[in-house]
This record gives C-alpha cells, sequence and structure tokens, in this order.
C-alpha cells in the first residue's frame, strides 16, 4: 500500500523546493537594486546601510549560492533579522503562531461539525431542508471573510454583546470566548464548500448498487447510511476537509488583521505594509510548507481510508 | 495534487436551478451594472463630498444608506464604488484569459515542453494557498490596484490553462478536427478558427463563476490595503474605512459595501453556475 | 407455495411511464423448485423480483398479490418487511461487484447478517462465515474474510454473494442475472454451485425455491424445472423446461429460441424484427403484435387473456400462453 510513498514524498520536496525558491529569488524580479527592498524602508537610504545590507544578504554571491545560504540557515531556524522589529524572525513568528494554530483548529472544529453536518442532513431530508442547505452554502461561500468578520462584530460583538471585540483573552475559556468569532468567520467559506462535497458524496453512495442490495437484505435505514453511505462518502469528506483546512492558513491573514489579532497571518501583513522583506519571506515560506505538507499528507491518507484509491495510481 | 484554488467553489454536481432565482440574480447585476455606468447620475451626492457635521449620521431621508466617519454619503460612495469594484476582475479576468487560454491551448494541442512547462508551473503556483501567491507579488512590486489585478490575472492563468487543456484535449479527439486534419488545414489555424470557439460555452461559464471569485479576492486585497488605496472609491476599501467605526456602533460604513460584495458575489454564482450548466451542456 | 405472486399489476405516475411496468404478473414457486424467468431487457422480469422484496420504484402504484408463505408482501408494515428481507427471502445481483461496498471487507460481508439476523457471536459469526466460504468452493476461505472487493475475480465475488445470500438461511433465492455478468465457465461453476446448494437442501428436507432471472432462454430452460417467459411486463408463456424448448407456444417465445444458435444446429438463425418496447410505447392489443410474424389485424385489439392447454389444467405438464392464435400456433408447430 505504502508503494508511492518514496515517490510522494520526493513530489512533496520537488515542489517545496521550487516554492521556496520563487519566494526567495522574488527579490530579483522587483525593478531597481535588491538591496533596497530588502533595506525595508525606502527612504534614509545611506550607502553603508545599503553595502550593510549587501554584506548581510551576500548579494555579491551567485543567485543560487545565495538560496542555498538561505534555505540552509532556515532549516536550522535561522529566519534573519526583522527591520521593524529589530528582532529574531523566528521569534516573531514563535510568539504567534500559537494563535494562528488555535484559530485554525477552532475553525476546523466549526467546519467539520456543521458543515458535514449539514451536507449529511441535505443529503437524508429531501426537500426543504435540502434546498436550505443548498442556498445557505451558496450565500456563505459568496461572503468574503473579512465581510462576514464585520457583520459577526457588528451583531454579536457591538449590538447582542455576546462576545468580545478586542483583546486574547485569558485562560483556556477565555480564548475560546475571544476567538469564536475569528473562527467562524474563518470558517464560513469551507463550510460552504465542505458542505456541498459531503452532500454531493453522501448522493452518490445512495445512488450505488450496494445499497440496494443492502436494502434487499433487510438492514435498516439507519444501518444503510452508518455502514453503507457515510463510510463510503468519507473519503472525499476527509480529503477535502484536509484540504480546505490547510487552506485555511491563509485564510488567517485577512481574518486576524478584521479582528486584530496578533498572529502570523496578521504579521505577513504588517510586514509587507512596513517593506519588512524577512519577515515576508519567513511567513510566507512556513505557509507554504504548512499547506504543502498537510495536502501531501492528506493524500498518503486517503487510501487508508478508501481502500479504492491506491496510492501508486494517484502518484502518477 | 488536488488543491483548493479558485474554481473550486464551482459546485460537484452542477444542478440544474431553476431559473427564478437566476432571473433574480441576473435582474440584480443587470441593475449594479447599469448603477456603476450612471452613477453620476444616480448619486444624491459627490461621493468624496465631506460633511463633517453629518458624521456617521443613520439612514435619513437625507442620507438613505447613512453617512461614514467623514460625512460622506454612502449611497452616492457604493454606486461610484460599483465602477472599480466591477471593471477591476474583468480586467483581471481578460489577462488571466487571454493567458491562460492560449496556454492551455497550445498545452492540449503541441503537448511536449510547454504542457510540462504549464504543469511545472501550476504545481508551484497550487503550493501558495489562497492569495498568498498575490501577496508575494506585491510585497515585492508594491501595492495598488494594477499591481493586484496583474497578480490575480498571472494567478488565476494556470488555473484557466488547466481547464482549457482539458477541455481541448477531448475536443481534440473529435473526428470533425481530423477532417480539417486531412484537408491539410494548420494547427494554429484549427485552434483559433474551431478548437476555442467550439470551447467557448464551456469556458464562458467558467469565467463567469471566476469573475465572483475575482472580486472577492480583489476586494480582500483592497481591504488588506494591499489594493485600490485611497482616494479612490472601492467598496472593500470602503469597509476597511468603515471598520472603526463598528465599534462605535455605527454598523453601516461598514456593512454597506459588506452587503454589495456578498450580493454581488452571489448573483454571479447563481448565474455562473446556470450558465456553465447551460452552456457546457449545449456543446 | 413458497411464493405466489397472483395479478401483480404495478404502474408508474402518469408522466413516468405509459403503460404498466407489470400487467397481471401471475407466478409461483415452489419449495425445492427452480423457475425461471426470460426476458429482455426493460420485460419487467427484475421488477418482478425486486417486489417480491416489497421494493417498488417510487410513486408506484400497486394492485394484487405477492405473497410468501401466503403472507403478502405488499401489505408488509416496515419493521416485519426488514425481517422478511434478512430472513425469508435473498437475493443475488447480476454484478456481483457493484453489489459489494467496495470499502467493506469480504469477512464483513458475511458476518453481518449472520450477528444482525442469527444472533451469532462475533466469533462464530466469522468461523460459521469461513465455513460459508469454503462450502461455496472459494480457496483459502480465511484469507478472503481479510480481504477486498476489488481483490477478487467477478466469478469469486459473485461465490461470496451467494454464501451471503444463504447465510441467513432463507427459503427463497432470487438469482437475478447471478451468471450474466460472469465467463462462460464461470458461469457454469456458479450454476453448478447453485444446483449442488438446491440438491443439498432438497436431501436436509428445507426445500429452498429459487427465481431464476436471466435474459437466455435457452440457459433458463436447460437450468430450470419451469419457465415464465415476459415481455413489455407481461407473462406471454409459461411451461415446463422440458416443454418450452420441444414446443414453444407463443410467438415470442419461439422467436428468442430462432435467434439463440445452438450446437450442432442447422437451423438459419432468424432474429426477431424490430426492438423491444420501451416504457413509453403503448399498446391497444397484444403488446408483441407489431413484431410478431403471425399477427392479424385482430391481434392489434386483442387484450392479452392467459390461456391454459396440454394436460389437465394446472398439472405439471401443462403450461399457458397469452396469444389470441395459440391454437394455430401450436398446430402448426407440431
Amino acid at each position: 500500500m505504502l508503494r508511492g510513498l518514496p515517490r510522494r514524498i520526493a513530489g512533496l520536496l520537488a515542489t517545496l523546493l521550487a516554492a521556496s525558491f520563487v519566494i526567495f529569488s522574488a527579490v530579483y524580479a522587483a525593478p531597481g537594486d535588491p538591496a533596497v527592498l530588502l533595506s525595508g524602508s525606502r527612504q534614509e537610504l545611506t550607502p553603508e546601510k545599503l553595502a550593510a545590507v549587501r554584506a548581510e544578504y551576500h548579494l555579491d554571491e551567485p543567485l543560487v549560492v545565495q538560496y542555498g545560504r538561505w534555505l540552509w540557515e532556515s532549516a536550522q531556524g535561522d529566519l534573519g533579522r526583522s527591520f521593524q522589529y529589530r528582532d529574531q524572525v523566528a521569534d516573531l513568528i514563535g510568539a504567534r503562531l500559537p494563535t494562528t494554530l488555535e484559530l485554525v483548529a477552532y475553525a476546523t472544529v466549526f467546519f467539520v461539525v456543521l458543515g458535514v453536518g449539514s451536507g449529511v442532513l441535505a443529503a437524508l431530508r429531501r426537500g426543504w431542508a435540502d434546498s436550505a442547505v443548498v442556498g445557505g452554502t451558496t450565500l456563505a461561500a459568496s461572503i468574503p471573510s473579512f465581510v462576514a468578520a464585520i457583520a459577526l462584530v457588528s451583531l454579536f460583538g457591538v449590538q447582542l454583546g455576546w462576545f468580545p471585540v478586542t483583546g486574547q483573552g485569558e485562560g483556556f475559556t477565555g480564548r475560546l470566548h475571544h476567538l469564536t468569532l475569528p473562527a467562524f468567520a474563518l470558517a464560513l467559506g469551507a463550510l460552504a464548500v465542505i458542505s456541498r462535497v459531503t452532500r454531493q458524496a453522501m448522493a452518490e453512495a445512495y445512488a450505488s448498487d450496494h445499497v440496494e442490495a443492502a436494502r434487499a437484505a433487510g438492514l435498516t435505514e439507519r444501518e444503510i447510511v452508518v455502514r453503507h453511505v457515510l463510510r463510503n462518502a468519507l473519503g472525499p469528506i476527509v480529503t477535502m476537509c484536509g484540504l480546505v483546512m490547510a487552506g485555511m492558513l491563509a485564510g488567517t491573514v485577512v481574518v486576524e488583521t478584521a479582528f486584530g489579532l496578533s498572529g502570523v497571518g496578521s504579521l505577513l501583513v504588517s510586514a509587507i505594509t512596513t517593506h519588512d522583506f524577512p519577515v515576508t519571506q519567513a511567513v510566507l515560506l512556513l505557509m507554504v510548507i504548512g499547506y504543502v505538507v498537510v495536502t501531501t499528507l492528506v493524500d498518503l491518507v486517503h487510501p487508508l481510508i478508501d481502500p479504492r484509491v491506491s496510492l501508486a495510481g494517484r502518484a502518477a | 495534487m488536488t488543491t483548493l484554488t479558485a474554481g473550486a467553489l464551482l459546485p460537484v454536481k452542477v444542478r440544474a436551478r431553476r431559473p427564478v432565482p437566476v432571473m433574480v440574480a441576473g435582474g440584480f447585476l443587470a441593475l449594479v451594472v447599469v448603477a456603476a455606468v450612471f452613477a453620476p447620475l444616480l448619486a444624491p451626492y459627490a461621493p468624496d463630498a465631506v460633511d463633517l457635521s453629518a458624521s456617521l449620521a443613520g439612514t435619513s431621508p437625507e442620507h438613505l444608506l447613512g453617512t461614514d466617519a467623514s460625512g460622506q454619503d454612502l449611497l452616492s460612495r457604493v454606486l461610484y464604488g460599483a465602477r472599480s469594484s466591477l471593471l477591476a476582475p474583468l480586467a483581471l479576468l481578460a489577462l488571466a484569459a487571454l493567458l491562460g487560454i492560449t496556454m492551455g491551448t497550445v498545452a492540449a494541442w503541441y503537448g511536449g515542453w510547454v504542457d510540462t512547462l504549464l504543469s511545472r508551473v501550476t504545481d508551484v503556483m497550487y503550493a501558495f494557498p489562497g492569495l498568498l501567491f498575490v501577496v508575494l507579488v506585491i510585497a515585492v512590486f508594491g501595492d495598488g490596484l494594477t499591481t493586484s489585478v496583474v497578480a490575480m490575472g498571472l494567478a488565476y492563468a494556470p488555473t484557466i490553462a488547466r481547464y482549457t487543456r482539458s477541455l481541448a484535449l477531448s475536443e481534440r479527439s473529435k473526428p470533425y478536427i481530423d477532417a480539417y486534419r486531412v484537408q491539410g488545414m494548420g494547427g494554429a489555424r484549427i485552434c483559433v478558427r474551431h478548437l476555442v470557439p467550439n470551447l467557448s460555452g464551456a469556458l464562458v461559464g467558467y469565467l463567469v463563476v471566476l469573475f465572483g471569485e475575482g472580486l472577492m479576492s480583489l476586494a480582500t486585497l483592497s481591504y488588506l490595503g494591499f489594493g485600490a488605496g485611497s482616494p479612490s472609491i472601492d467598496w472593500g476599501l470602503m469597509v476597511q474605512e468603515g471598520q472603526d467605526a463598528v465599534v462605535q456602533g455605527a454598523l453601516l460604513p461598514a456593512l454597506v459595501p459588506g452587503t454589495a460584495i456578498a450580493a454581488v458575489v452571489v448573483a454571479f454564482n447563481i448565474v455562473g453556475v446556470w450558465v456553465s450548466d447551460r452552456l457546457g451542456q449545449g456543446r | 407455495m413458497l411464493l405466489d405472486i397472483e395479478n401483480l399489476t404495478l404502474r408508474l405516475p402518469s408522466g413516468a411511464a405509459a403503460r404498466p411496468l407489470l400487467a397481471e404478473v401471475s407466478l409461483t414457486v415452489g419449495r425445492g423448485e427452480v423457475v425461471g424467468l426470460v426476458g429482455e431487457s426493460g420485460s419487467g422480469k427484475s421488477t418482478t423480483a425486486r417486489a417480491v422484496l416489497g421494493m417498488l420504484p417510487e410513486g408506484a402504484s400497486v394492485s394484487g398479490a405477492v405473497r410468501v408463505d401466503g403472507e403478502d408482501v405488499l401489505a408488509m408494515e416496515p419493521g416485519r418487511l426488514r425481517a422478511h428481507r434478512s430472513r425469508t427471502v435473498s437475493m443475488v445481483f447480476q454484478d456481483p461487484r457493484s453489489a459489494m461496498n467496495p470499502v467493506r471487507r469480504i469477512g464483513d460481508f458475511l458476518t453481518e447478517p449472520l450477528v444482525r439476523v442469527r444472533g451469532l457471536p462475533k466469533r462464530a459469526a466469522a468461523a460459521k462465515a469461513v465455513e460459508l466460504l469454503a462450502a461455496v468452493g472459494l480457496p483459502d476461505p480465511e484469507r478472503r474474510m481479510r480481504q477486498r472487493p476489488h481483490e477478487l475475480s467477478g466469478g469469486m465475488l459473485q461465490r461470496v454473494v451467494i454464501a451471503a445470500a444463504l447465510a441467513t438461511d432463507p427459503g427463497l433465492l432470487l438469482a437475478d442475472e447471478a451468471t450474466s455478468a460472469l465467463d462462460a465457465t464461470t458461469q457454469a461453476e456458479v450454476l453448478a454451485l447453485l444446483r449442488g446448494i438446491q440438491e443439498e437442501r432438497r436431501q436436509a428436507g428445507s426445500g429452498l425455491g429459487t427465481l431464476f432471472i436471466t435474459h437466455d432462454l435457452p440457459l433458463a430452460a436447460a437450468y430450470c424445472d419451469r419457465v415464465y417467459v415476459m415481455y413489455a411486463g407481461r407473462v406471454v408463456e409459461h411451461q415446463p423446461a422440458r416443454g418450452l424448448f420441444a414446443d414453444p407456444r407463443h410467438p415470442y417465445t419461439r422467436g428468442l429460441l430462432d435467434c439463440s444458435p445452438a450446437l450442432g444446429d442447422e437451423r438459419e438463425l432468424r432474429p426477431i424484427p424490430g426492438r423491444p418496447p420501451s416504457l413509453s410505447d403503448t399498446f391497444t392489443g397484444c403488446p408483441f403484435a407489431p413484431r410478431c410474424p403471425r399477427a392479424e389485424a385482430e391481434c392489434e385489439s386483442w387484450t392479452p387473456v392467459t390461456v391454459p392447454f396440454g394436460g389437465d389444467s394446472g398439472s405439471a405438464d401443462g403450461g399457458s400462453a397469452a396469444c389470441r392464435r395459440l391454437e394455430l400456433v401450436a398446430r402448426s408447430s407440431s
């Protein structure tokens, strides 16, 4: 079953190398002197400062050598120094990563429970429930997360006062309370995708002959749904949940900004606004690694859930 | 690798929707276009007319949708904002479609290194979740609406190319294409005159759905401060400018443009699904 | 009588179909009997089998009766119906690959009914399942238990399906094209297996009735005790199998025999003209009239009636056919 594994891992590394090279070499795509871009502020550039930047980034060496050095240092946890915060980039990210991971985890709980739940409901109860779920997901998929964020704050934060609109919260329940609205805003689009995938996978599983055979063998509808329909629909549902969760890393950029949370996503926005290029590179690299690793894992797990999918077949 | 990208929201199973929601959505979009074109005639105020005495006013006969912190009329601003909010995704799609359809057709027709290049470029592009590729381009080239549109166009092109490639591959194997070849017609001529026009139905449906996504993404970039900047009038930017007032209890400045974005995207999704349904199957 | 279908008529709501799916279908299967049900696709043979399980198409209106052991299946309430499906009747489908859940193991497929219906503990069920697999002639049954459907060949899978069908000791077996998707040699093996099981059960004193559904008339005539032939939702002929070859009465049955080649047969193959009727075709009279070489103008308006012939009516030798020109057909063939 694990025949395709080395190939998948090689593919993963190749993708990561290519993506990291794009992130690194982007500096050279910019018009003008890369040292100017890397130095952060575009004003007050003295020749001394530029020379210092050149020395720090080894800009006089060939591109491939620079890239290799950057990659090697990054792999060891040395992500360079932020111009804005005058701090190690690794420390900056380390301090903010928990918030982002909590947010993604919380949002995942939301979209898995509500998305799969509503999808199952739509597939089982045709009629008005189905129409309501399909209509609701069309709406949910069309609302950008920042608009959802502001609508949620307006209604539940300002009007009803159920949830706090600022701050990070103390203790587990406090954090949970503070992260509820952000997590929901982040989960909304994902919820729509998962709901549709669930509904579709369930409908397909329902239509297959073996469900008819199970019914002919006298199984109850409940047994049929659990053992034959849901079980068979699980492959696409789990895969999609994994992919959507991985994609959420990028979604945190918007949601953290909208709620003023200090996580990795909002760090990226402020790094770009302040031209703090080492931080931008590091955060992008981190998010790309997270995304690619999670999606590869999902692909690897898929054959375990669905024996029809062979690893070797998918690797091609 | 299976990845979530532009177009992922295209429903897995294309359901034939009843025409009623499609008519409503289509009618609404037509209204929005009219509003954008005739904004100067329809808007009760100049969009940038500051009136600090009417700051954060609620709905009233003078200001139907209220005002923002500087007392600018929100209705007028939303009407004017429709212009850049609709034109920018249009420009982005035009760029992405030109690049994507060309690449996809060439990759399907000639295969070889173009095909390999396309799949490598797409693989790398798909390693960046969501808008992160666009964010990288903006980090390097600086922010602004033009950068955003070009970056988004580049980001969407591989997706369109991949879709075009799959359509073109199945179309290429049809007998009529062989018939043209037998007549000695050149590959480029067959592609431009016959192959691509025959794909246009499916492509247009796909592009309509992408339009809604593009609008959403550009609004997000504007909101983050990477897209359209002050003093231009853009829905995403309006939400950003209005969000500080939310905590003070004035919801309209952020919610009015936010609702406009959501409503237009919903309408595009409904129409897009219907169009791709009709045109995709009609081939 | 084990299975007794009486005047079963099944209609879809107007708009879905122009003619009844089943029209006045009557057939019986006794204990220990193998009864064939033959027809082209769309003739209603699978619909009949499904009706025995109480599985009717959505929105269908039904009249007549389907009695199993004297109890009307169509009048059963849901709980009773499930017990009926799981204990009394088992069905073997045409394509074992699509009839088995691809993500579950072969073992689950067998132990599930044993635990659920016969109330065996898990361990005992697994042991019994291995026994069943060995009984249907599957080599290395212990290993099979852990395998999944895609790892087995079609013939092997059909053996598994048969083993599962017999796991609950049903009185009636519905074999819906059970061998049609298999290679000729595998088909022969599966048929021999079914025959063997039939014989075993007969000797054990608990006769198993089989309704053997197929589109292959010569196969049915060779394999079954009695054969019913269906056309456009109607039973057009019913005879003991040996009579069917020698003396087919209905022009459709004759047509079917004339278009199947047999070894050492010098006859010319004659296809039946026209195509099988679809659900949107309506008939004013005999549905076979448009394709019938012996049809007269009157056939177009004659509502088919089943006429008994041969032996005493209802005796083992006798049969019946629904043809207006029955006498003529019978005379010309003898």
